[in-house]
């Protein structure tokens, strides 16, 4: 991708942020749910809700109050979460990198699991082992990213106490960080033992998330492996005396990779859209579980940034995508 | 390709295979008691025995007790409670109990308040608490943009004299003193409010309760430690730790593993199966919750008959035995039996027999059955929704047809609010006061925005008995509008929930009726 296709895309997300700010913004004003509703309890009184419904600025019309909005935006303000009470901008910016950090560990995980699939079951294929590599695949697709989080805890938290159930570092330990980063500054510190730690807690939630995204990888790079296993140079390749394994890995995995590269990304955003259940389930402080808890309470505000930040992380996704899917294919070089 | 290498490839691959499988096997066993030695760690703070850790559902929003959604919801009264001390202290009964303030009282003529503030309690970096903080703080409250501005609204002429704090209470209000218990009337420092501000608070929050803030992971745990100069004595515990785990199932995973030592509101299959388990204990108490059905009188449940009959077709004993578990406790009024006002002798009998000749009256059978919509949530009480199906179920016998309409609660709240509710609708109401102008007062005032009932009657007997100073003809006031409730049908109470808990034998836990879990309460056993 050159350099001026790319300031076009980075451009592009300008009109499509605003169009994710639109929908969102009508969206939460159509569907049910009044915060104020949701906030005042048994003894207030009309007043009360009249009041605080004021102070919100939520008895303005909808079109004033996006107006309003927009202006907010245009300054960088996201606004203050009604149920948080603080700035709308901190809150999504400081949970931010605990889900960048449990994407990133689940997607190297599915990418490492979904490659050793592949690569084996081709290497051994009509064994009995592809045949378990297809049968782990089919049941790993099958269920979905909240169930694999129960039966992930059942197994590896509770009968077999291997990993922590909940959290994101053990709750005893009195460790400041600089940035909230924990797991890259742990690593940059290096504090291994702590390390060790948070990755234990992101054990199970990374795996609930990629167990999925691994079949998928491994699916894909498998059925390419096949395409790519009977072509000519490839025949040429035994001829010449390679092994199958550098065959494998060197002459036909390169080739293999493109289409297992869009699809990645594709479903690599899903996954992180997939956060958000299994951020709940592990009472993991990533921003998917702040988006319940904003999605509970009606916290328009709230709901609003983390849409934003949450649209533009996929932007930037689809465009590193396009850029390793162009680094990977020689002939969109140019 | 010779055969001889074909074979020696087939042997090659078969030999790799095997070595694929050894290596495999040989990994899994010796990986896994190494990554269980290395990760093994993560569960040791459970047995140290000097934290106490809980498996919480509700996380909170801000810290600043008194304001926002912090200051209504009751759940987090359990957190804030450990941290904060309210002016008065409710018991496990909801009865008032000396705390920060050990004395307090009405005037004679119920005009005033007075407050005693207790000598010798701190802050929690040491400075005293004293009067004027207290004064403080109540002028703070009633000024306070808070939901429930209008009720302390009434405290006025906040004055200091002595030990003694105290104000008039106008326009009047019965419950005041209740009030300073819990829900948005918890005591902040002033000088440090002042000094750090309200983002400087909420980074790094004080008060005067038996633990302080150690360390907040928003969305994940809390832990505290236990402030040594409480005036009430140190709690038995040095370090709490409330994991904040929303969905049930990790609740239930954290107490079945042993990594918490106390975790609340599970099903109640769940319930049965862990209070069984060696090492565990588990109880089932009453709590200030009851389910009931709004009725909004409009289109048929204008009619007597249809409402009356609805109430006598409801067999709530078996909704409680067979939807409850048993885990619950039928009731007729809006009062659960350990509120104030609450009359033993009002009763609505279970008679299908009678709501089908009721119905008859009106023009209605089975053949002919009289149509509404009931609505109800579907997950936010436990079993809400199949409580509903029950119910239409039994009114389908008697000559009710009733369409279920599943909403959030969300909805609930907005329709509510606005008055708009279909003419039956599945809720639960708390009231943690104990009082009946908070339950009854509350949910039956048509000016409220949370009743769904518009009734003359209703709003005249309530109107007087919000101005009543006579706690005798108060009482027996909220008795006479119970029963007139209860046999007209306004409303059909079904029954008070219950609270599961499940708790490790190795520590005591007392059941608070709002459903409170204080780990200033929670003791050692055997201690």
């Amino acid at each position: 991708m050159s350099a001026a296709a790319l300031l076009r895309r980075l451009l592009l997300a300008i009109p499509t942020l605003f169009g994710v700010a639109v929908v969102v913004f009508v969206l939460l004003r159509v569907v049910p749910g009044d915060p104020i509703a949701m906030m005042v309890p048994g003894e207030a009184t009309p007043e009360d809700v009249a009041r605080l419904r004021a102070s919100y600025g939520l008895d303005k019309s909808i079109v004033v109050q996006f107006g309003l909005y927009l202006g907010q935006l245009a300054r960088g303000d996201f606004g203050v979460s009604i149920s948080l009470k603080q700035e709308v901008l901190g809150l999504v910016l400081g949970r931010l990198p605990a889900t960048l950090e449990l994407a990133g560990v689940a997607i190297t995980l599915a990418l490492v699991c979904g490659f050793a699939l592949a690569l084996a079951a081709i290497f051994w294929r009509g064994s009995w082992i592809e045949s378990a590599v297809d049968a782990l695949n089919s049941v790993a697709l099958a269920i979905p990213e909240f169930l694999w989080a129960m039966l992930l805890i059942l197994a590896f938290a509770v009968l077999l106490p291997l990993f922590p159930i909940s959290g994101r570092i053990d709750p005893m330990r009195a460790t400041e960080f600089t940035t909230q980063f924990y797991l890259l500054e742990s690593l940059a510190r290096g504090e291994f033992a702590l390390a060790r730690e948070l990755l234990g807690h992101l054990a199970l939630p990374a795996a609930s998330l990629a167990l999925p995204l691994t079949a998928v990888i491994a699916r894909v790079l498998k059925a390419s492996l096949q395409e790519v296993m009977v072509q000519d140079y490839i025949l040429l390749a035994r001829v010449k005396g390679f092994s199958d394994l550098r065959i494998l890995t060197r002459e036909a995995l390169p080739n293999a990779l493109l289409p297992t590269i869009t699809l990645t990304g594709v479903h690599f955003i899903f996954l992180v859209g997939g956060t958000v259940l299994v951020e709940l389930i592990f009472a993991y402080p990533g921003i998917g579980n702040m988006l319940y808890g904003a999605a509970s309470n009606r916290d328009l505000p709230l709901i609003q940034g983390v849409t934003l930040v949450f649209a533009l992380l996929f932007i930037l996704l689809n465009i590193a995508i396009e850029l390793t899917y162009s680094l990977a294919n020689p002939r969109l070089r140019r | 390709m010779s055969n001889d290498d074909r074979s020696n490839d087939q042997s090659s691959r078969s030999a790799s295979r095997r070595g694929f499988l050894r290596a495999a096997a040989a990994a899994t066993a010796l990986g896994a008691p190494a990554l269980h030695s290395l990760l093994r760690p993560g569960t040791a703070w459970a047995q140290a025995g000097e934290t106490l850790t809980i498996a919480y559902n509700v996380s909170p929003p801000s810290w600043d007790p008194n304001t926002g959604p912090s200051s209504v919801s009751p759940g987090l009264s359990s957190i804030f409670r450990s941290i904060y001390d309210p002016y008065i202290v409710q018991r496990e009964d909801l009865s008032l109990a000396p705390g920060v303030c050990d004395q307090f009282a009405w005037n004679a003529d119920k005009s005033a308040i007075t407050l005693r503030v207790r000598k010798g309690v701190t802050w929690h970096d040491g400075r005293a608490l004293t009067p004027a903080d207290v004064a403080w703080n109540l002028n703070r409250l009633s000024t306070l943009p808070a939901p429930l501005q209008s009720i302390f609204a009434s405290i006025k002429n906040v004055k200091v004299a002595g030990d003694n704090v105290s104000f008039d209470v106008t326009p009047w209000r019965a419950n005041m003193l209740e009030r300073l218990t819990f829900l948005g009337c918890y005591l902040l420092p002033p000088h440090y409010y002042e000094k750090v501000g309200k983002e400087g608070f909420e980074k790094a929050p004080m008060g005067s309760g038996p633990y302080m803030i150690d360390q907040f992971e928003r969305g994940s745990f809390l832990r505290l430690k236990a402030y040594k100069g409480y005036w009430c004595g140190a709690p038995a515990f040095d370090t709490v730790v409330f994991k904040f785990a929303t969905d049930a199932a990790t609740r239930i995973a954290e107490i079945e593993r042993g990594s918490s030592d106390l975790a609340l509101d599970m099903p109640w299959e769940e319930f049965d199966r862990l209070r069984t388990r060696p090492g565990l204990a588990g109880v089932a108490h009453p709590t200030t919750d009851i389910a009931m059905i709004f009725l909004h009188n409009v289109g048929v449940m204008a009619d007597p008959n249809v409402r009356k009959a609805a109430a006598h077709a409801i067999d709530k004993k078996l909704i409680v035995d067979r939807i409850q578990r048993g885990y619950a406790k039928p009731i007729d009024t809006l009062l659960a039996p350990q509120y104030k006002g609450y009359d033993a002798s009002i009763a609505v009998a279970y008679d299908p027999k009678l709501a089908a000749e009721l119905l008859a009256k009106s023009g209605f059978s089975r053949d002919k059955p009289v149509e509404f919509t009931i609505q109800t949530t579907r997950g936010y009480k436990p079993k809400d929704y199949e409580t509903v199906q029950a119910i239409v179920e039994m009114w389908r016998r008697v000559g009710i047809k009733a369409n279920i309409e599943v909403y959030e609660i969300a909805k609930h709240f907005e329709l509510r609010t606005q008055h708009k509710l279909a003419p039956a609708a599945f809720y639960n109401w708390g009231n943690a006061t104990a009082d009946p102008e908070s339950s009854l007062g509350s949910a039956m005032f048509s000016k409220s925005p949370h009743t769904s009932w518009k009734g003359g009657e209703t709003d005249a007997a309530l109107s007087a008995l919000f101005i009543e100073k006579d706690e005798a003809k108060r009482m027996a006031g909220y008795k006479a509008l119970n029963r007139t409730i209860a046999e007209n049908a306004y409303i059909l109470p079904l029954f008070q929930f219950y609270q599961p808990v499940v708790y490790k034998t190795s520590i005591t836990f007392k059941p608070h009726l709002a459903g409170f879990i204080l780990p200033q309460s929670i003791g050692r056993a055997g201690r």
